[in-house]
C-alpha cells in the first residue's frame, strides 16, 4: 500500500479527535478523543515503520523496528496518563457531580 | 484490487466511521464501544502490516485494559443524575470548521510533501514480530523500558493518591 | 596672536565657572577679586592685540571645524580686526570699571547671591567678547543668544520680585522676535552663498551672486535682529524695564555693550547696507523716530534709572540714523563715547541710589551736590558729554552724526538737532532735580546721605576723564587737519564716503549753532528746575510720562491678541486634540485590555480551540511561504 494513504487516514483520525475535543464538554469523551488522537498517531508510526523496513531490509534487517518500540512506549505512557487523568475525572465529579469540562476553569484564577 | 488493499479498505471506513460516532453519539457509554471498535480496526491495520505485538498489545492494553478502566469510571459517575452537558450550536460549528481547516491544511501540506508514492510493506517483513522485537527492546532499550516501568508505578500511586482524598 | 584672542575669550568664561560653581564655598572677596582679574587679564590681552592691530591690521584664525554638514561648513573662527578691536577694548575696559564698581556696590548681598552675580556678569562678558570676536555669523549669532541670556538673568536678578521677572521675560522675548529675524537672515545667507564667513560674504564675488532683492531681505532681517538687540522701535520697550537689574548690570549691558552689539552687527555688515538703500531709508527713518520717541518720553520720567534707560534707546536711535546715513564710522564713534558716558551717568546714578538708600525717583532727590562731590562732579561732566558740550567727547560723536546728517538733508539736521536739545534738556533737568535745590527726601535719608566708597567712585572718575577725552580720536578735519584718527583707523573695515563733503565753513556753523542752541536748552533747564517742586503733570507731558501709551497700545493689539491665540491652542488643541489623543491612548488601552481579559476565561475548551487555530495558521503559513 502507498504510504500515502496511510498518512491521510492518520490525518482524518487525527482531525476527528480534535473536533472531539474542541465540541464536547463532557470530560470522559474529550479524554477518549486525545486517545484516539494518540492511535492515529501510533498507526502512523507503524506504517512509517514497515516503509522504513521496505526500503532498507537489504542493508539493515531490523531496519524500523524503532519505529514500533516508540508505539509500544507511547502505549505505556498513554495507559499511565489515563489511569492518572481518570482518576482526576473521578475526584472532579466527586466534588462538582459533573463531568462538564468548564467547571475546570480554575485557570482563570 | 487485492485481498490486502480491499481489507485496508474495509478497516479504514470501520476505523473513520466509529472515530466519527465516538464523537457523535450522545450516550458516553455508547462513545467508549465506539472507541473500542476503533481500537480493533486499527489492531487490524497492524495485523495487515504485520505487525503483530503491536496488535496485540493494543488490544490487550487499549481495548482490554484502558477501555475497561473507562467504562468503571462511567459506572462510578452516576449517568442518569447529569445532564449531558452540551456546547452552543456555535461553538460547535467553529470546533468542526477549526477541525475542517486543519485536515485541509495538512492534506495540502502533504500533496507537496516528496516520497508519498513510497510503498508500506504488508503482510510480509518480520521485524514486528514478538521476537524481533523483544531483542531490540531488552537489549538497545534497556534502560528506557525500566524506566518506563517507574513511570508506571509513579501513575499507580498517583492514581491512587488522587481517588482517595 | 591666536593664543591671545583665546585667552581674552576664555579667561572670562573661566572666571563664570569658578564664581558659578564655588559661589557657596568663596568669600565674597575672593569672588570679587576672581571676576575683576579675569575681566583684568582680558582687558590687557585685548591692549596688547589692539597695538599689535594698530600695526599690522586684522586677521582670520580658525580653531576647529564647529558644524560640518556635507560641503557646508561652519568653523569656529575669530575674527579680529580694526571695528572689533575697538569693541573689545569698551567690552573690557568699560566692563572692568563696572566690575570694580559692583564689588562694592553689591556688598549687601549674601556670597552666594553675589557669586551668581558675578558668574552671569563674567559670563556676559564672555559672550560679548564672542559676538564681537566670531568671524562668522553663527559665531556672532551664539554670541548675541548669549548676551540675550545673560541680560534676562541680570534683569531677574532679584528673582524674588514678580515685577522684575516679568521685566526679565518681556526683554527676553522681545529680544527673541529680533533674533527671528537674525537667524532668517543667516539661513537666507546660507541658502544663497553656503557659507556665512563675513570674509566671504562681504568679497566681491559673493555680493555679485545676491540679487538686490536678497540684499535689502538680508540686510532687513538682520536690522529686524538689531532692533531687538538695541531697543529700537517698535521692540525698544523692554529696555527700560530691564532696569529692573542691578544698576551696574543697566551701566555694563543695558548702557554700554550689549544694546550696541545692534550697531555693530550693522557696522560690520556696513558693505551690505550700503548696497540696500531701501533699508537704508528704513533705517535712518526708525533710528530717527526712536531717538526723538525716547528723549521726549526721558522728559516727563521721574525714575533716574528710567530717564538714562530712555536716553540711552534714544542715543541708539542716533546711532541708528548714523548708520541709516552710511556714517558707519560717526555711529562706531558715537557707541564709544556713549560707553564712556552713558556708563558713567548710570555708575553716578548707582551711586546716587546707593546714598539715597534705594531711592529712585527724583522727586524726593534735590541738593545731593553738597553731599555727594564726586558724584555730582562726575555726573555733571556726563551730562555735558551726553548733551554735546564742546570739548567733551559726546560733541564729536554727535557733530560727527549731524554733519553727516546735514550733508544728506538739512530737514533731517533739524530734526536729528531736535532729539539732541531734547537730550540736553532731559539730562540737564534730571541733573538739576537731583542735584540742586533742597532736599526733598525723609529725614532718616538726609541722615544716611554720603558719598559711596572709593571702589565706587574711582571708576566714575576714570570714566570721567574718559568722557572728556575720547573725543580726540575723532576730531573732525575742520578743526584739526588728520584729527580724524577713528575712521582713519577704521577705513579698511568701513568704506569712507567722501561725496558730500560740506565746505568748512558750514561745518563751523553747525558746530556753532548747535553748541549754541544746546547750551540755551541748558539753561532753560536751569531756570525751570533748579528749585523744583512736584507738580502734577496735564496734556501732553502726561502723554510723555505714559511713555506715549506704546507699552497700552502693545498689551491692547500684540499681547492680548496673542494671548487670546493661547487660549484658543490651549483649549482647542490641546485639550481636545493632544491631551484627547495622549487620554485616548490610555483609555483605548484600559479599555482593551478590559476586552482582553475575557480572553482569559479559563475554560479548557476554549485554550484548545485558540491552539487549535494557532496551529491551522503555522501550518498554512508555512504551506504557502515555504516555496
Amino acid at each position: 500500500m502507498p504510504i500515502y494513504y496511510y498518512i491521510v487516514l492518520a490525518i482524518v483520525l487525527f482531525c476527528i479527535g480534535i473536533v472531539g475535543v474542541l465540541v464536547r464538554r463532557n470530560a470522559i469523551i474529550v479524554f477518549m478523543c486525545i486517545e484516539l488522537m494518540l492511535n492515529a498517531v501510533n498507526l502512523l508510526m507503524v506504517a512509517f515503520s514497515k516503509m522504513h523496513h521496505l526500503k532498507n531490509a537489504a542493508i539493515n534487517a531490523s531496519a524500523g523496528s524503532d519505529g514500533q518500540l516508540f508505539v509500544f512506549f507511547i502505549m505505556v505512557v498513554a495507559a499511565a496518563e489515563v489511569s492518572v487523568g481518570l482518576a482526576i475525572i473521578v475526584m472532579l465529579f466527586r466534588n462538582t457531580h459533573s463531568v462538564d469540562i468548564n467547571f475546570l476553569n480554575r485557570l482563570k484564577h | 484490487m487485492g485481498v490486502t488493499a480491499i481489507l485496508f479498505w474495509i478497516l479504514s471506513s470501520l476505523a473513520l466511521l466509529s472515530a466519527i460516532m465516538i464523537v457523535v453519539s450522545k450516550n458516553p457509554v455508547h462513545s467508549v464501544l465506539w472507541l473500542i471498535l476503533v481500537f480493533f480496526a486499527i489492531s487490524g491495520h497492524y495485523l495487515l502490516l504485520n505487525a503483530q505485538f503491536l496488535a496485540i498489545v493494543n488490544i490487550i492494553v487499549y481495548a482490554g485494559a484502558i477501555m475497561v478502566l473507562f467504562l468503571y469510571v462511567l459506572m462510578l459517575i452516576d449517568l442518569k443524575k447529569i445532564v449531558d452537558p452540551q456546547r452552543s450550536l456555535w461553538i460547535k460549528l467553529v470546533g468542526v470548521a477549526t477541525g475542517c481547516c486543519l485536515l485541509l491544511v495538512l492534506i495540502a501540506a502533504l500533496s507537496k510533501a516528496d516520497q508519498t508514492t513510497a510503498l508500506t510493506q504488508t503482510i510480509g517483513g518480520n521485524i514486528g514480530l514478538v521476537e524481533n522485537l523483544g531483542k531490540i527492546l531488552f537489549s538497545e532499550y534497556l534502560v528506557p523500558f525500566e524506566i518506563s516501568s517507574i513511570l508506571f508505578l509513579s501513575a499507580m500511586v498517583g492514581a491512587v493518591v488522587i481517588g482517595k482524598k | 596672536m591666536k593664543e591671545f584672542l583665546l585667552v581674552i575669550l576664555v579667561a572670562p568664561f573661566v572666571g563664570f565657572l569658578i564664581n558659578g560653581l564655588f559661589r557657596n564655598v568663596l568669600s565674597k572677596k575672593i569672588i570679587a577679586f576672581n571676576a575683576c582679574g579675569q575681566i583684568l587679564i582680558s582687558f590687557l590681552f585685548s591692549l596688547v592685540v589692539f597695538s599689535t592691530i594698530l600695526e599690522s591690521g586684522g586677521a582670520i584664525f580658525e580653531y576647529y571645524n564647529f558644524i560640518k554638514v556635507g560641503s557646508f561648513q561652519i568653523p569656529f573662527a575669530l575674527q579680529i580686526d580694526q571695528l572689533s578691536s575697538i569693541f573689545l577694548l569698551i567690552i573690557t575696559g568699560v566692563g572692568f570699571l563696572i566690575h570694580v564698581y559692583s564689588a562694592s556696590y553689591m556688598k549687601e548681598e549674601s556670597s552666594a547671591h553675589f557669586g551668581r552675580y558675578f558668574s552671569y556678569l563674567n559670563l556676559f562678558i564672555f559672550f560679548m567678547l564672542l559676538l564681537v570676536l566670531g568671524a562668522n555669523f553663527v559665531i556672532m549669532f551664539i554670541g548675541w543668544e548669549g548676551v540675550g541670556l545673560c541680560s534676562y538673568l541680570l534683569i531677574g536678578y532679584w528673582f524674588k520680585n514678580t515685577e522684575y521677572n516679568y521685566a526679565a521675560r518681556k526683554a527676553f522675548v522681545m529680544n527673541r522676535i529680533g533674533d527671528l529675524g537674525f537667524l532668517i537672515a543667516i539661513f537666507w545667507l546660507i541658502a544663497k552663498l553656503d557659507t556665512t564667513s563675513f570674509s566671504i560674504i562681504f568679497s566681491n564675488e559673493s555680493l555679485a551672486k545676491l540679487s538686490t532683492l536678497d540684499i535689502t531681505a538680508i540686510t532687513l532681517l538682520l536690522f529686524v535682529g538689531a532692533t531687538g538687540k538695541s531697543a529700537q522701535i517698535p521692540l525698544y520697550t523692554w529696555l527700560p524695564d530691564a532696569m529692573a537689574g542691578p544698576t551696574p548690570v543697566s551701566a555694563l549691558i543695558h548702557a554700554a555693550t550689549m544694546v550696541t552689539a545692534g550697531v555693530y552687527l550693522v557696522a560690520r555688515c556696513n558693505v551690505l547696507y550700503s548696497l540696500a538703500p531701501i533699508t537704508q531709508t528704513i533705517i535712518v527713518c526708525i533710528g530717527l523716530a526712536t531717538a526723538i520717541l525716547a528723549a521726549t518720553i526721558a522728559l516727563k520720567q521721574n525714575d533716574i534709572k528710567k530717564i538714562l534707560a530712555y536716553s540711552t534707546v534714544s542715543q541708539l536711535g542716533f546711532m541708528f540714523f548714523a548708520l541709516g546715513l552710511g556714517a558707519y564710522t560717526a555711529a562706531v564713534f558715537h557707541v564709544i563715547t556713549h560707553a564712556f558716558f552713558k556708563a558713567l551717568l548710570f555708575l553716578g546714578s548707582g551711586s546716587v541710589i546707593h546714598a539715597m538708600g534705594g531711592e529712585q525717583d527724583i522727586r524726593k532727590m534735590g541738593g545731593l551736590s553738597k553731599k555727594l562731590k564726586i558724584t555730582y562732579w562726575t555726573f555733571f561732566i556726563g551730562c555735558l558729554a551726553i548733551a554735546g558740550i564742546p570739548p567733551f567727547s559726546g560733541f564729536f560723536s554727535k557733530d560727527a552724526i549731524l554733519v553727516s546728517a546735514f550733508a544728506k538733508s538739512p530737514a533731517l539736521y533739524f530734526m536729528v538737532l531736535l532729539g539732541a536739545l531734547l537730550t540736553a534738556f532731559y539730562m540737564f533737568r534730571l541733573l538739576f532735580i537731583t542735584f540742586s535745590g533742597s532736599f526733598r527726601g525723609t529725614k532718616e535719608q538726609q541722615q544716611h546721605l554720603h558719598e559711596s566708597p572709593a571702589v565706587m567712585t574711582l571708576p566714575l572718575i576714570i570714566l570721567a576723564i574718559l568722557s572728556l577725552v575720547a573725543g580726540v580720536i575723532g576730531i573732525p578735519d575742520v578743526l584739526l587737519n588728520g584729527g580724524d584718527k577713528l575712521s582713519e583707523f577704521l577705513s579698511p573695515i568701513i568704506f569712507v564716503n567722501n561725496e558730500h563733503q560740506l565746505s568748512h565753513s558750514t561745518e563751523y556753523l553747525l558746530m556753532g549753532l548747535s553748541t549754541i542752541l544746546i547750551i540755551g536748552v541748558i539753561v532753560v533747564a536751569w531756570v525751570l528746575f533748579k528749585k523744583y517742586k512736584t507738580t502734577e503733570t496735564v496734556g501732553i507731558g502726561k502723554f510723555f510720562e505714559n511713555k506715549w501709551y506704546v507699552d497700552e497700545l502693545y498689551n491692547k493689539t500684540i499681547v492680548n491678541s496673542i494671548n487670546k491665540l493661547a487660549k484658543i491652542c490651549n483649549d482647542i488643541i490641546e485639550k481636545s486634540g493632544i491631551d484627547a489623543v495622549v487620554n485616548g491612548v490610555g483609555r483605548l488601552v484600559h479599555y482593551g485590555s478590559r476586552q482582553l481579559r475575557l480572553l482569559q476565561s479559563g475554560q479548557v475548551g476554549n485554550y484548545i480551540l485558540v491552539m487549535v487555530l494557532c496551529m491551522v495558521l503555522v501550518f498554512s503559513f508555512q504551506f504557502i511561504f515555504k516555496k
